[in-house]
């Protein structure tokens, strides 16, 4: 196609060119220009411009128009573009220029081009023949500018065509020609990687081009390989550590220098391709430590352009394997760059300190005071790296400042922050001060997690946040509302509408009053109103007036969503038994195991449909992303919460037990994946707990009690129960809480039967006593063993009665205290590889609440406490004669962090639901 | 990685104009009109980097003529600032003392040397010299 319009083009008469035309076109681009500096108001630009395009129009179409004028309607044009006026008709133009220009004006066609046309335009195809041509002009300069719009915009499925050219070029005496060509092939490569693979190998070769200027334009292409597998290039680091020696010993001509400095971009770029191959990577960086050192020391003139090297230079030694000499050094450079009076140097300080920070926090203690100083900075852009660094470094200890100097600026605070909140009302009126200053500049997430964090929390210990909330939404909706933000408003209906009942003592009618109020304001939004209506209808009842009221006076709504759902509101009222039905009170209790699908998924599994695959298996077949909704609003009327367990985000505060399904519902939560592998379900059941074999001696002295051995395994699972494992292993593989309630209730409800035989003795005498001992060992763990037995026994010959006996044991039951030093349980700690975290409820009613806690645990489940260091506390115990389980707790804010370790794949699980069951009846 | 730069003067019009990544046409006169607005309202004694939506502005002024570069998080702020003089330096050395309207008058030949200093958002050249180079020999082909 481009042939044909190439040709249609070259016949495109208007070959002459008058003196006096020339001239005048001349005089219009003085004039234009003359006229943009004399603009003085949009609507003058408006009339301007579109009288340009016009003359521009009929210039453009004149055959009598030359190259070199063509050449000032381009530049015409790009002041039309430039100030945000369409001049498309032109780049044609600018293409037909770029064709049959002489040099000058062929290179503002070229300019043109890669001004107007962006990457994948259609135009971009009339281009591919000219490029062609001029790469295989003997004229250096047309080579040169082919290869520069060849870097800007070239189509990505001609690359093809002009690669082998390009790669000629490469070696081209030249040395401007070879670094174009490199620059080319670099932007092939961000483009199409696939299509440069074959040419790595002459990358290398630029790299080790005599000429500075082709090596550095290689720099581009090795930053971005680098980039993307530094594991592949550490052989080169040797290369890239040699060159910066050189630029730093003054090898290159002086032309590279920039006031005095040799080649300071491409030492700064240099930095970056040794930091990225450093990183954690102890013999890559052993290299380069005497360069690091050497730039440090050279970068000491005073000069903005030393110091943009110094930081680059800073930040290589904090990112590749450390080594003290080098971060002392680096630590006093970034003080001198804080401390100093100049604000751009300053600046930098702080963002150098942000990115180090990270991995050392302690040298922000040393600069705290200039921190605080920056901190109430006049200049915006100072405080708000300031805040960037802060944020890096909170924890528990410092969140109450670092989040009021947060609200001071902007109201910038990232929710995660309060997770460390120290306690409820601090929280609700930290968070009552983002909402209302904040307010609709928040992050859509933000007032979702609010709410999500509030619905969590177990009922008995977060109904005080809960009614700290509903207080003191009460006292702001009591106040001026009329300024507040949406969303602050949409959070203060929902919780009113869901917790106001724990409330006693406040009248609903006034809660009622309050929120019909905030309906009145022209200021709500309609998706506010919807928020209010729903908060209204969760109330409960015995306001029908007030309701009916409402529900008039909106039944005339012009927002039809709002007619709608006052109806709802209406019906709902008058009919309090379909108000109970869709309204459940407290209805937190959630089937999470989706039980009540099974008859469904049987049918549909039966009907052929493919069975559940978790998301990892699926994501491997097609490349869409299907990450979870994990942030959806609970709006719906009802106070059920579903949520999503594994949000990483902020459920520490109250993360723990959820509602009234309390026990099953919130066991394992996180090792379930060793229960649930991912084949499905892993059956335990073959494991056992053995029935004590028949003893050879039939009466066992207590001595010898610890001679029992183990028997065989002896599964006896249930043909129904395999039905029912298969269905559910192919239901929720993955799916975390589901599976791991479904397995522990059947642990729990069948248990394990285990039965004890044992020949006795011949001939008691009368009156007296014999004891039989037998040991019970438990390999794999099981929630409950029940322990069923008879003793048969003759009065008198012939004549057998039998006595039945039967008790139940727990994992507990055979949990013993494991007792090492601190470093048996470190060493003992890295061998294990299963592992299991999750959150336990703080027992906070004394003073030490880790050491209050541990003992409850201790006194419950015979654990042996190791040591207590702070607000961590480490804990080991055993299965009798079997596998050990360390427990590694951490006090985090309101709950107790555990983390389990045990060589048994499911140990941890059920050591974890003990605890959880000590805690929660303690 | 640099995003666009631009040169503006004090009366916040665009005069010359050049985005590493596409920006729409329609959009980019507010744009730049908020990133004229966002460096104006600055104080001489502030520093020379502003936060703006995505991007961080490095900005440096010449009599009425502000330069301004858009860049990405991960730039070297202070490395952009020297590039920008640089720049200017260059365009010296060619117009010998370089003026607002000389920017005006030579639009083209102002954009050929940024083409030679920046590529795709990336510095490419900085040696005076070798920028200029392409730039005079076009000129000495023109005039014989």
């Amino acid at each position: 196609m481009s042939d044909v319009v190439e040709k249609t083009l070259t016949a495109l008469p208007g070959l002459f060119e008058s003196q006096t035309g020339a001239a005048k076109i001349t005089n219009r681009l003085r004039q234009l220009i003359k006229s943009i500096t004399e603009l003085t108001s949009k609507h003058e630009e408006e009339n301007l411009i579109k009288r340009e395009l016009s003359a521009i129009k009929e210039q453009v179409s004149s055959p009598n128009t030359t190259m070199k004028q063509m050449r000032e309607i381009m530049v015409r044009a790009m002041y039309c573009e430039m100030l945000g006026y369409d001049a498309s008709f032109t780049y044609i133009h600018a293409i037909k220029l770029a064709q049959q220009g002489g040099v000058l004006e062929k290179r503002v066609g070229y300019l043109a081009v890669s001004l107007f046309l962006n990457e994948g335009h259609e135009l971009l195809l009339l281009l591919v023949n000219t490029v062609l041509k001029d790469l295989q002009s003997t004229n250096l300069i047309e080579v040169c500018m082919a290869l520069t719009v060849v870097a800007q915009v070239f189509p990505k499925d001609m690359i093809p065509a002009v690669l082998p050219l390009v790669e000629d070029k490469l070696s081209h005496p030249k040395e401007i020609i070879r670094r174009k060509a490199v620059l080319a092939l670099y932007k092939f490569y961000l483009i199409a990687p696939n299509q440069v693979q074959h040419i790595h190998a002459k990358f290398c070769k630029a790299l080790s081009d005599k000429d500075p200027g082709v090596m550095a334009s290689s720099l581009h292409i090795y930053l971005q390989l680098i980039r993307e597998s530094p594991d592949s290039y550490k052989d080169l680091t040797g290369s890239f550590v040699t060159i910066l020696k050189q630029v730093l010993g003054g090898k290159l001509p002086v032309d590279f220098n920039y006031h005095s400095v040799p080649a300071p971009w491409l030492q700064i770029q240099l930095l970056r391709i040794l930091s990225l191959l450093g990183k954690e990577d102890q013999s890559t960086s052993e290299l380069m430590y005497e360069v690091l050192d050497e730039s440090l020391r050279r970068a000491e003139m005073n000069h903005n352009i030393t110091y943009a090297i110094l930081y680059e230079c800073v930040k290589a030694v904090y990112t590749i394997h450390p080594k003290a000499e080098l971060l002392e050094k680096a630590a006093r450079c970034i003080g001198n760059f804080v401390l100093s009076p100049k604000i751009n140097l300053k600046y930098l300080g702080l963002k150098a300190l942000t990115y180090v920070v990270q991995h050392d926090a302690k040298l922000a203690l040393q600069h705290q005071m200039t921190i605080i100083e920056c901190l109430d900075h006049s200049d915006f852009t100072i405080k708000r790296e300031t805040l960037e660094l802060l944020f890096r470094i909170t924890n528990a200890q410092n969140v109450t400042v670092i989040v009021e100097k947060m609200l001071d600026f902007l109201c910038y605070v990232p929710i995660k922050t309060l997770t460390f909140a120290p306690d409820n009302s601090w929280f609700i009126q930290t968070m009552n001060d983002v909402f209302s200053i904040g307010g609709d500049l928040l992050q859509q997430d933000d007032p979702n997690n609010f709410l999500r964090l509030l619905a969590e929390g177990k009922p008995e210990e977060d109904d005080q946040l809960r009614l700290y909330a509903v207080e003191s939404y009460l006292t702001v909706l009591k106040g001026h509302t009329s300024h507040l933000p949406q969303c602050f408003l949409q959070v203060m209906s929902w919780v009113l509408g869901e917790y106001a009942h724990l409330q006693e003592s406040v009248d609903r009618r006034e809660v009622i009053r309050l929120l019909t109020q905030l309906l009145d304001q022209r200021s709500v939004s309609s998706e506010t109103r919807v928020w209010i209506l729903s908060a209204l209808t969760k109330i409960p009842e015995g306001q029908t007036d007030l309701i009916l009221d409402l529900a008039e006076s909106l039944s005339s709504s012009q927002d039809t969503v709002l007619r709608q759902q006052a109806q709802e509101l209406r019906h709902l009222s008058q009919d309090s038994q379909l108000r109970e039905w869709v309204l459940v009170e407290n209805s937190c209790a959630v089937d999470s195991s989706l039980s009540f699908l099974d008859g469904f998924v049987s049918e549909a599994l039966a009907a052929g449909a493919a069975p559940y695959k978790p998301p990892h298996q699926r994501q491997e077949e097609l490349s869409l992303n299907l990450e979870p909704y994990s942030f959806s609003l609970p709006v719906s009327l009802s106070s059920c919460s579903i949520t999503d367990r594994q949000s990483p985000t902020l459920l520490s505060v109250s993360s723990g037990l959820s509602g009234n399904s309390a026990e099953l519902s919130t066991l394992i939560l996180e090792g379930v994946k060793r229960v649930w592998g991912k084949d499905g379900y892993l059956p335990q059941k073959e494991a056992t707990a053995p029935p004590v074999d028949e003893p050879s001696a039939a009466v066992q002295p207590a001595s010898q009690q610890e001679a029992a051995e183990r028997i065989e395994p002896r599964p006896e699972p249930s043909t129904q129960n395999q039905d029912k494992q298969q269905l559910a292993s192919s239901l929720f593989v993955g799916l975390g809480v589901g599976s791991s309630v479904s397995l522990v209730r059947k642990l729990f409800y069948d248990g394990f039967t285990a039965s004890l035989r044992g020949n006795v003795m011949d001939c008691l005498e009368a009156r007296s006593t014999s004891v039989c001992h037998y040991a019970l060992l438990m390999d794999d763990p099981h929630t409950n063993v029940s322990l069923t037995g008879t003793v048969s026994y003759q009065t008198q010959p012939g004549h057998t009665n039998t006595l039945p006996f039967s008790g139940t044991l727990s994992t507990a039951d055979f949990i013993r205290p494991l007792v090492v030093t601190t470093e048996e349980y470190g060493k003992l700690w890295l061998s294990l590889s299963h592992d299991v975290k999750q959150n336990l409820k703080l027992l906070t009613d004394a003073g030490d609440p880790l050491r209050t806690t541990l003992n409850a645990l201790k006194d419950a489940l015979q654990l042996h406490v190791v040591d207590i260091i702070g607000s961590e506390g480490i804990v080991a115990c055993r299965l009798l004669s079997g596998a050990p389980c360390l427990l590694h707790c951490r006090v985090n804010g309101a709950a107790l962090a555990m983390w389990l370790r045990s060589p048994h794949p499911a140990l941890p699980d059920f050591i974890l639901y003990h605890c959880q069951r000590a805690l929660a009846h303690h | 990685m640099i995003k666009f730069l631009l040169m503006v003067n004090k009366q916040g019009q665009t005069r010359l104009s050049r985005y590493y990544e596409q920006v729409e046409l329609g959009k980019r006169a507010s744009l730049e009109a908020d990133v004229v607005r966002g460096c104006l309202a600055r104080r001489k004694e502030e520093c020379s980097f502003v936060e703006f939506k995505d991007y961080k502005l490095v900005y440096r002024q010449y009599a009425a003529l502000f330069i301004v570069v858009g860049i990405t998080e991960n730039e070297n702020e202070l490395s952009i600032y020297e590039l920008v003089h640089n720049f200017v330096e260059v365009l010296d050395k060619y117009f010998s003392r370089v003026s607002e309207l000389d920017i005006m008058f030579n639009l083209d030949k102002v954009h050929i040397i940024l083409d030679e200093m920046i590529l795709n958002g990336h510095i490419v050249e900085t040696n005076k010299t070798r920028i200029l180079a392409p730039l005079l020999a076009l000129d000495k082909m023109a005039e014989s």
